[in-house]
């Protein structure tokens, strides 16, 4: 029986959610060093629905991120919480890569690896709300897709180990939340599925896993230019998987870069991305004063009776 | 058509368009006369009342309608509308190509502009036409797409200035919706559908094979929409800071005086005091009533994102530094609890003389839009 192969994409982001005034430069624009970076949230979700398969079927879970070496948290993130393989894309010319950039350098990635049964990854990170990657990967890998996905109904692995014995590609059956309600969709395997922050309750580390990984740093490509490396993480101890495909005492977190994933340069990075920014400007900069009024009778009723002057109230 | 045309990919349900691919058409129908362009709509489905909505569309501002038709296009799947919509760009060769971003609009264009290797940007909230140096070339008429980025908290503006077509999906609500003109002309032109097994090369129109069927759809359950934010004239908005459930029976009573709808903040509706359908903001909707009542919301930049385009916008709050100030046109420092209902009480003496006698229970603004 084979195992079903699964790949999670995962991605490191600044915490928007938490962004205050002092994150915002004088500039307007956001001071990176001012966030804490953390795990994209529904990257998190997708981890886990991959982790519940795992539970239920032969499965492996690698956890892929695109990053600068730093992005290397998410992966020990992903090793504390049971995923089998880390492979952190690093290189300077993935630098500057928007979204048809950044699913280019994925899905190399994931034929590097022989392909996968199922694709998952968040819906979308918290950065640039895009949720254009997911799709993207899927059509770069010829893959079908299912995107928003809540909840993941049934998974028949490839060789038909499902109730009715026949499926032979297997199959996916997920549901995905639209505007006003929601539709059930079954796709072949391979397949690509976003996930949504309803799915589930990702799973906290492990503490055993914590103490097994903790030490873990990238490994680098024989020949890398290492100085590009993470240098918080130089005296790391790396170890080697087991035969079994397991890891014996520590993982290790393999790096690619484009050399590895024999990409085409001009598809990489800044240079493989048709979008530029032209332009940005502070929200939190950009605000007007709000006139206040007392919390009075006689306040409040002067506010109302303008409104209604204003035709702003009927 | 010439190489210079403006799309909108419009996405239609049982034969009714999609409020914000008509929004979209109003948008694209501006960027088309600024650019001496034509407007093209893509219709893609199957069933009698397509051709009502392709009429529709030329009289809401297409000049062109590409028509779709094939009973195994009935329901949306990602694979072979992208197939559809990439075939049709590549044989006419538009210069800008807008979807909604709704979860259809947001599962179809990133396909789409994989397959083509061009730009896309997300739930832009504007689009304009400008120019653009780059390296000491100019490029000229560009799509700015002009969208929230980092949570909310910046406004980006993107372009695309080597890559064609230029791609956004826009947010529902955030364009006008254009006037109807049934006098309007516009081609409908079918484009013939072919389902194969296997690639041709010499078919017109559009082929589909088999490879682009492996998704199918098993139900779709739409649950009946009982709120109409969108359709409201004031919203009155409840926040984490309106206490309970029975706090929240202050706020409905606002509304229900101001001939408005309840909406609430993510955290009023996780605490379970009001449902999800009344939600404002980045995973709720985004409204643009004439009047935003903030009550006890602090103004998380997600919150922020679905309502500081409202025409006025009161905020109450005890906390004098809460971000909601900041978008608020009118502040209220103070205990909403007292300040509700001073609102109602002002609101019943001075403005409710006669005629505009607050709604019954449960009746929502959704039908007042003639009001002045």
């Amino acid at each position: 029986m084979p195992q079903l192969r699964i790949a999670v994409l995962v991605k490191q982001v600044p915490d928007t959610a938490n962004v205050t005034g002092e994150a915002m430069k004088e500039d307007g624009t956001v001071n990176r060093a001012a966030l804490p970076a953390v795990f994209n949230p529904e990257d998190l979700n997708a981890l886990e629905e991959a982790l519940k398969l795992r539970d239920r079927h032969d499965a492996r879970v690698t956890v892929v991120t695109m990053g600068p070496p730093a992005a290397v948290q998410v992966l020990r993130e992903s090793l504390y919480r049971g995923a089998d393989e880390v492979i952190l894309l690093t290189d300077k010319a993935f630098a500057g890569a928007d979204t048809l950039a950044t699913s280019y350098a994925l899905s190399l990635a994931i034929r590097k690896l022989g392909g996968a049964d199922l694709v998952l990854c968040g819906r979308q990170a918290i950065d640039g709300d895009t949720a254009q990657v997911g799709p993207q990967t899927a059509e770069k890998l010829g893959y079908p897709q299912i995107t928003c996905v809540s909840r993941i109904d049934a998974l028949v692995a490839p060789d038909g180990e499902g109730a009715d014995g026949a499926a032979a590609a297997g199959s996916v059956t997920a549901t995905r939340s639209i505007e006003g309600g929601f539709e059930t969709l079954t796709s072949s395997l391979p397949c690509l599925l976003t996930v949504t922050g309803e799915a589930n309750d990702p799973r906290p580390p492990s503490v055993k896993l914590v103490m097994t990984y903790k030490g873990i740093a990238a490994e680098a490509m024989p020949d890398y230019d290492d100085t590009y490396l993470d240098p918080e993480n130089d005296a790391a101890e790396v170890c080697m998987l087991g035969r079994d495909g397991k890891p014996v005492c520590r993982a290790k977190v393999v790096q690619w870069d484009h050399e590895a994933l024999a990409a085409d340069r001009d598809s990489l990075g800044l240079r493989g991305s048709p979008t530029r920014v032209k332009e940005i400007e502070s929200v939190v900069l950009a605000q007007s004063e709000a006139r206040m009024v007392e919390p009075t009778d006689a306040g409040i009723a002067e506010l109302v009776h303008e409104l209604i002057e204003e035709h702003i109230l009927g | 058509m010439k190489r210079s045309d403006v799309w909108v990919v419009v996405e239609q349900h049982d034969g009714v368009a999609a409020e914000v691919s008509l929004e979209l058409l109003g948008r694209a129908r501006e960027l088309a006369d600024t650019l001496g362009a034509q407007v093209g709509a893509v219709l893609i489905g199957a069933g009698a009342a397509l051709g009502d909505v392709a009429r529709e569309l030329v009289a809401r501002g297409a000049d062109t309608v590409f028509f779709v038709v094939h009973d195994d296009l009935a329901h949306y799947l990602a694979q072979p509308y992208a197939a559809v919509v990439g075939s049709l760009i590549r044989e006419h060769q538009p210069q800008i190509v807008l979807y909604g971003a709704t979860t259809t609009g947001r599962d179809l264009a990133p396909r789409v502009a994989s397959a083509l290797r061009t730009g896309l940007t997300a739930d832009c909230t504007d689009l304009r036409i400008g120019d653009h140096v780059l390296k000491g070339e100019e490029y000229r008429d560009l799509l700015y797409q002009i969208r929230p980025a980092f949570g909310g908290n910046i406004i980006a503006t993107i372009i695309s200035p080597l890559h064609r077509p230029q791609m956004a999906t826009v947010r529902e609500g955030v364009m006008v919706m254009p006037e109807e003109d049934r006098r309007r002309d516009g081609a409908i032109v079918a484009v013939p559908v072919t389902r194969s097994s296997a690639p041709l090369h010499d078919a017109a129109g559009v082929t589909l094979t088999d490879a682009e069927f492996a998704v199918t759809l098993v139900r779709r359950v739409q649950e009946e929409k009982r709120v109409d934010l969108k359709g409201a004239r004031v919203v009155v908005a409840g926040g984490v800071g309106v206490g309970s459930r029975e706090g929240f029976a202050l706020v409905e009573e606002l509304a229900r005086t101001l001939g408005g709808v309840v909406g609430a903040s993510r955290a009023a509706v996780d605490a379970g005091w009001v449902a999800h359908d009344h939600q404002i903001g980045q995973t709720g909707t985004t409204v643009r009533p004439k009047l935003y009542i903030a009550c006890g919301i602090s103004g998380s930049v997600q919150h922020r994102a679905g309502m500081d385009q409202s025409a006025r916008i009161l905020a109450v709050n005890d906390d004098p530094l809460a971000p909601i100030f900041s978008v608020a046109h009118y502040g209220i420092v103070g205990d909403l609890h007292k300040v509700i209902p001073q609102l109602i009480a002002a609101y019943r003496s001075k403005g409710a003389g006669g005629e505009a006698a607050p709604a019954p229970a449960g009746a929502s603004a959704a039908s007042d839009g003639g009001a002045p």
